[in-house]
This record gives structure tokens, sequence and C-alpha cells, in this order.
């Protein structure tokens, strides 16, 4: 059990990260964080006692596998992950070429 | 099963691709490409409407039949909710492209918004035909990352600005979802929406799916912008191109949260009653604080996006009342009604919100500014923008005969019925200071006329936004015509009867 | 960047493509597949971009090409998943190739075939992320 709460700590603290931080920069890496916690999460829901990796073996079919389409999910989310990443990093390059400060508080044209 | 579900996703995404390839050598390419493709969709949707009735189609991606009764693979279902937002998606999407023709043409890079449009098409689509939580998750993020694209297209301050905020706060909903997705298939061990249904149905822990609930509600309340949750809708939708705007608020809120919750919360939770007293306070919430922050505002766009704020309140509010009812077990035939206003309400609004940021983005087009008190006296410049934007803020402040008269006369009746008479006070003064805020675009934009204003030829508009605006126009008169029996009982009954039935979705898919 | 970096680039580079390569291959055999693969072989291509360095318009002529794989990558993708279609059952993904033994190189059908043009598409977005926003910041310096 308490791997799942280190995980949820991860969480937490990623999004602490995304709360308090005033760094463009700092934001996308915490993103990242909170990303990578649910990554592991949902790789150890597929974990079961003692199971091996999931590679069938044609002489014996039936063995004690772990889950293996939580990492099949786990796969194609970082695969998101990496798409969302790469957009964040370049909208906050381009704001960088517009503002010249990675400061958010100095980040402010839309109000209201 | 019906072979065109797959192409609903495959179409658009293969079109955008094609455009990324020709779009170099040919510019046009992707222009008349794109209104080809959507045209197509649009066509095929409205067969599946005609098509689908009562009937549930599924579609087993790979061939991979169901072991044991249990599902394995991919399912794609299209059941009479699902067509009627398929419906929305395709035909606002044509008109978009239509409307992009000459609006475009002022950006550089025509390719690429052609490209991410037919993306944020097809991930929409996946969305709403998918039968499996997952898959919902990954066709949301390939939407909602082309429409983090789309609103930083004019790579202005404001525009990259929004799309910040849209992005971590998009990023944050994603993560909300997918650890929801993960709760539930550590439980269940499954993502089938029905299969999951039918493992409620044997065992279900209240507390523990309350928090996988709560966590859903917050993502996809993130991606519909329910108003705790609502800080970067008027940011975004407003510094978007105006056809994306049109198909951000028009549909985009709708096909990945509304639909999303909705699906969920009927046909896959069982329905308690303290959820559905959070959606429907949500929705109250939603409905009334939109309208309030609406009403300040002289930027057409943020205000039109404060109203959408505002009018997704209503559809919330009354699938929130049908929830309760239904929980509560009692007088099934409101719980319909309220359901069958939120559904209706659903649709107008993507006519009239549509419209309304066309004539938006007409104005913008023809003036250069979108600010209301710098415009005026455009009735006379701008006949087309004027008649079509009058029909819309009419129908969108509830006026008869236009079509947001009958949706919000049903949620209203709704409320009444089902006894909550201060939600329909409520619902009803809301609806009163939509009409004086949008009186106040009527005069600022299209009357009153400044003094001070040297008088130059505003021109109306090049023909195929004119067009987009026009068909955009009967549509929000013709849709009216869902409120009568008749063609009630054809296009919103199935959708209502496959949401009101708890057991009737899963049953339909697992067969059993 | 140093002759060391070069040489060892030089001596790297074409082992870290060959055993992406090797990844994207034995994708339906084992832990793998085209997009582990295809990031592994993004990777050389990193690596040389980084220990050579290369000028502006170089990096930008080789955006438009990675751009144009990728694009002809996921369009083959696609009309392997629509070919399924086309055959008698009418089923989108149809795994409709011969399966040929458990555990050998050519077997599985379709999923190879998935694999080897994942693995393309992959590596050359991957690379092309990198490019854009190394000329991101190439515009911005001057």
């Amino acid at each position: 059990m308490i791997v799942y709460c280190l995980c949820f700590v991860l969480f937490l603290t990623g999004l602490y990260g995304v709360l308090t931080r005033r760094n463009l920069v700092k934001i996308a890496i915490s993103l990242s964080l909170m990303e990578c916690s649910l990554f592991l999460f949902l790789a150890l829901i597929g974990y079961t006692e003692g199971g091996i990796a999931p590679i069938v073996d044609p002489a014996d079919p039936v063995k004690n596998y772990v889950d293996p389409l939580p990492q099949a999910l786990v796969l194609t989310a970082i695969v998101i992950g990496l798409a969302t990443t790469a957009m964040l990093m370049a909208v906050i390059i381009r704001l960088y070429r517009k503002y010249g400060t990675f400061d958010i508080r100095e980040i402010k044209e839309l109000r209201g | 099963m019906n072979p065109l579900i797959p192409l609903f996703v495959m179409i658009p995404l293969a079109g955008a691709f094609l455009i990324m390839i020709t779009g170099r050598f040919a510019v046009w390419f992707g222009r008349y490409l794109t209104t080809l493709i959507l045209t197509v969709l649009a066509a095929f949707s409205i067969f599946s409407l005609a098509v689908t009735g009562e009937n549930t189609a599924v579609y087993k991606v790979g061939g991979w039949e169901p072991l044991n009764g249990i599902p394995i693979g991919i399912h794609m279902v299209m059941d009479g909710f699902s067509v009627i937002v398929l419906c929305i998606i395709n035909i606002v999407g044509v008109l978009a492209a239509l409307y992009s023709i000459p609006y475009i043409k002022r950006y550089t890079s025509e390719n690429y918004y052609y490209s991410l449009f037919c993306l944020m098409i097809g991930g929409m689509n996946g969305v709403v035909l998918s039968g499996d939580i997952f898959n919902i998750f990954v066709f949301l993020e390939v939407s909602a990352i082309s429409s983090y694209a789309l609103v930083a297209f004019g790579v202005e301050k404001n525009e990259l600005e929004a799309s910040f905020k849209y992005q971590v706060l998009g990023a944050l909903a994603s993560f909300l979802i997918l650890l929801g997705i993960a709760l539930i298939y550590w439980k269940t061990k499954t993502l089938n929406i029905a299969d999951i249904r039918e493992v409620f149905s044997t065992g279900y822990d209240r507390t523990y799916y309350l928090f996988v609930q709560i966590l859903l509600l917050g993502g996809f309340g993130l991606k519909a912008a329910m108003i705790p949750f609502h800080a970067w809708l008027p940011d975004a939708h407003s510094s978007a191109p105006s056809p994306i705007s049109a198909m951000l608020s028009g549909v985009f809120i709708k096909a990945v949260g509304i639909y999303v919750i909705i699906r969920l919360f009927f046909n896959m939770f069982i329905v308690t009653e303290n959820i559905s007293i959070l959606i429907t306070v949500m929705g109250t919430l939603s409905m009334a604080v939109g309208v309030f922050l609406a009403i300040g505002q002289w930027d057409i766009k943020r205000l039109l996006a404060y109203h959408s704020i505002s009018q997704m309140g209503y559809v919330i509010l009354s699938t929130g009342i049908g929830m309760i009812l239904i929980a509560r077990g009692k007088s099934p035939e409101i719980a319909a009604l309220a359901i069958a206003g939120g559904l209706f309400h659903l649709v107008n609004h993507a006519a009239f919100k549509g419209l309304l940021f066309f004539n938006a983005g007409a104005i913008e087009y023809s003036t250069g500014t979108r600010d209301l008190q710098e415009m005026g006296g455009l009735a006379g410049s701008m006949p087309a923008t004027h008649a079509t934007s009058f029909i819309a803020s009419m129908s969108i402040s509830g006026i008869p005969p236009f079509n947001g008269f009958f949706s919000k006369l049903i949620i209203i009746i709704a409320a009444i019925m089902a006894g909550f008479y201060l939600l329909a006070a409520l619902a009803v003064v809301v609806s009163i200071i939509t009409l004086a805020s949008f009186l106040k675009f009527q005069r600022y934009a299209f009357y009153n006329k400044p003094e001070n204003k040297d008088d130059k030829k505003n021109k109306e508009v090049p023909l195929p936004m004119v067009f987009s605006m026009v068909i955009m126009g009967i549509l929000c008169i013709l849709l009216s015509l869902l409120a009568f029996p008749g063609i009630r009982e054809t296009i919103l009954e199935p959708a209502i009867n496959i949401l009101t039935d708890p057991l009737k979705y899963s049953s339909l898919i697992t067969g059993s | 960047m140093t002759t060391i970096v070069k040489k060892t680039t030089q001596l790297m580079a074409g082992l870290v493509f060959l055993y992406g390569i090797y990844i994207i291959i034995h994708g339906h055999l084992t832990p793998g597949g085209g997009f582990a693969g295809g990031v592994i072989a993004a990777g050389s291509f990193i690596l040389i971009i980084l220990a050579y360095g290369s000028d502006f318009i170089r990096l930008t002529r080789k955006e438009h090409g990675s751009t144009m794989y990728e694009n002809l990558a996921i369009l083959i993708v696609a009309f392997l998943a629509l070919s399924g279609l086309f055959t008698g059952a009418c089923v989108f993904f149809l795994n409709w190739l011969p399966r040929g033994t458990t555990g050998e190189l050519a077997s599985a059908g379709m999923l190879p075939l998935y694999n080897i043009f994942v693995g393309i598409e992959v590596a050359s977005s991957i690379v092309t992320i990198f490019l854009a926003l190394v000329i991101f910041k190439e515009e911005m310096s001057e």
C-alpha cells in the first residue's frame, strides 16, 4: 500500500509546484512530475505477486504473468504526455520571445 | 456492424496528414479538402441519425469478439445520444470550414490551420463514438492538443498567454481523468463502459467510487468549463480565430465535456443522490455566475464566451435535475422531460453560439476591432450579419419563436414539475439578464453610431462567410421544430431512453 | 564540441540506431515496439546534431524532410488499418495476413508492419520536435 501512497505524494508534489512556482519552465516540469506519478501508479496497478513479464512462452502459455494492459495504457499515456510537453515548451519559447521573461507575474495581458 | 463508424475518425485523421504533405506545394488543397471531408462526414452523420433510432450499433475494432461474455478489444458505440452530438460536431464543422476559407487568409501557414482543424474534428468524433473510457481519454487528448495549437494560432501576446493558461489547466484536467480511469481499472479490471456497469451491478463500493466520480467530475468539468473551473474559457475562446471560437464554444466543450459527463454519470456509474445534487449545484452556479460575469464585458468575444458558461449551466442544471429524480426513483416522466430539455438546449446552443461567434468574427473581419464601444452603425453596411445576429441574440435570450425559447421552456417546466421552484425562477431571471446583455450587443454594434466617428464604409463580409451565417440562422429557426411531437419522438426520444433506463446501455452492448 | 565528443558520437550513433531498429522489428516478440524503438532511433539523430552542430538553413531543410517522413508514415499506418475494411469481413484494424508460427520473426500478421511504420513515424516526429525547438531558439538569438 505504501507505494501507492508514495505515487500520490509525488502527484501532490507536482501539484504544489504548479500552484506555487512563478517560472514558466518550472510549471512545465511540475506538470511532467505529476504525469510521471500517474504513469508509475498505472504500472503498479498491473502488478501481481510473483508475476513475470508478459512475454508468451509457446511451450507453456499459462503462467503467472503481470497484467499487460496497464503497461499498454502507460505507453499510450507517455506518447500523449510527450505531445503535451512538446506543445507546452513550444508555447513557452514563443512567450519568452514576446515578453522577454519567464516570470508568470509579468505575463498578464488578459484580465477580466 | 455499421462500417461507417471507424470512418468518422479515420477520414479526418488521414485528411489532416494528407494536408500536411500536399499543403507544402498547393495551399488551396487544404481549404477544399477540409470542406469536402466535413461535407462527407456531415452527410454520414445525418444518415446515421436517420438509421440509428432506437438501435445501438457496436463496432468491435480489430474484430475481437467478446470472450465468455467479457468484451476484449476496443468497442465503438453509436446510439441515439452519441449520434446527436456527432451531427452537431460535423454540421457546425462544415460551416466553420466554409467560413474559414476567406477568414483565415489573413494568417500565414494556412495548411497547418486546416490540418489541426481536421485533427480536432477527428478527436471529437472519436470521443463521441468510443465505448471505452481509456479510448475517450486518448481522443480527448488528440482534440485537446490540436485545440491548444489552434488557440495559439495567431502567435501574438494574448493568444500565447491564453494558450498557456489553457494548456496548464487542460493538462491538470487530463491528469485527474487519467487518475480516475486508473482507479476504476484497479477495482473493476475492465475499461469498457458497459462492462464496468455490469461489474458495478454486482458490487458497488460507494465511498471509493464517490472519490472517483469527483475526480472525473473535476477533470471533465475543467474541460467543460463549469463554474469553479472556468478560468481558461474566456481567454482561450476569445483569443482563437473566430471559426475556431465557434467550434470550441459551440462544439468542443460539449463533445469532450458535457457529453462525457452525461454518458459516464448516467450509463457507467450508478446514479446516487449526493453526486447528482453536486452536479445540479455546479450547473446552477455556472448558469448564474456566468451571466453576471458576462454583463460587464465590452469585448464581443469575451462576452460570448462568458455566455457559453452560462448556457452550459442550463444543460448541466436540467440533466442534474433528471439525475436527482432518477436517484430518488420517482416520476420518471419528469426526469425524461428534464433530460430532454437539457439535450435540446445542447443542440440549440451549438446553433446559436456558433452563429454568434461567426457574427463576431465577421464584425472583426470588417471593422478590425472587437471592442463594442468602438463600433456602431453597422446595421446599414452589414445587413446579413445584422439579420443573423439578431436571430441568434433573440434565440439565446429565449424569445419565441426561436429555438432557445422552447428548450428553456422545457427546462423551466421540468424544474417546476420536479418541485425546484427556486431553480426555475433563477433560470427565468438568468434568461432576462441574458436578454439585457444581448440588447447591449445589438445596440452598440449595429445601431448606436458615435458622432465623432468618420463615415468610413464597412463592407459586408465575403460570400462563404455570409453563406455559413445564413445557414446557421435558418438552423436556429428550424431547430425549434424539435420541440414538437412527431419530430421529438424520432430524434430526442432514443437518446432520452438510453439515458433514463440505467441498465439499457450496458445490456444492449454486452448482450446480457 | 570537442574532438572527444565528436569521435564518441561517431562510434556510438550507428550502434544506437541499429539498436532502435532491433527493438522496432522485434516489437511483436519482446517488450518494446514502434514507440520505444522509434525514440531510440531518434536519439541517434539528435546525438549527431548536438555533437556536430548545424547551421540554421540546413536545420530548417532537415525539419521539412522529417515532417514529410512523419506524415507519410502515419498515412501508411492509416491505410494499413483501413485495409481491413476492404477485406470481406469489413473490420477496421483487422489482422488479415497469415499469422505464422509464434516466436518467429516473420509472424503475427500485420503487427510487424504496424511496428515498422509507427517506428518511422515516432523517430521522425521526435526529430521534428527537437528541430522545431532548436529552430525557435536560433531564430530568437538573431
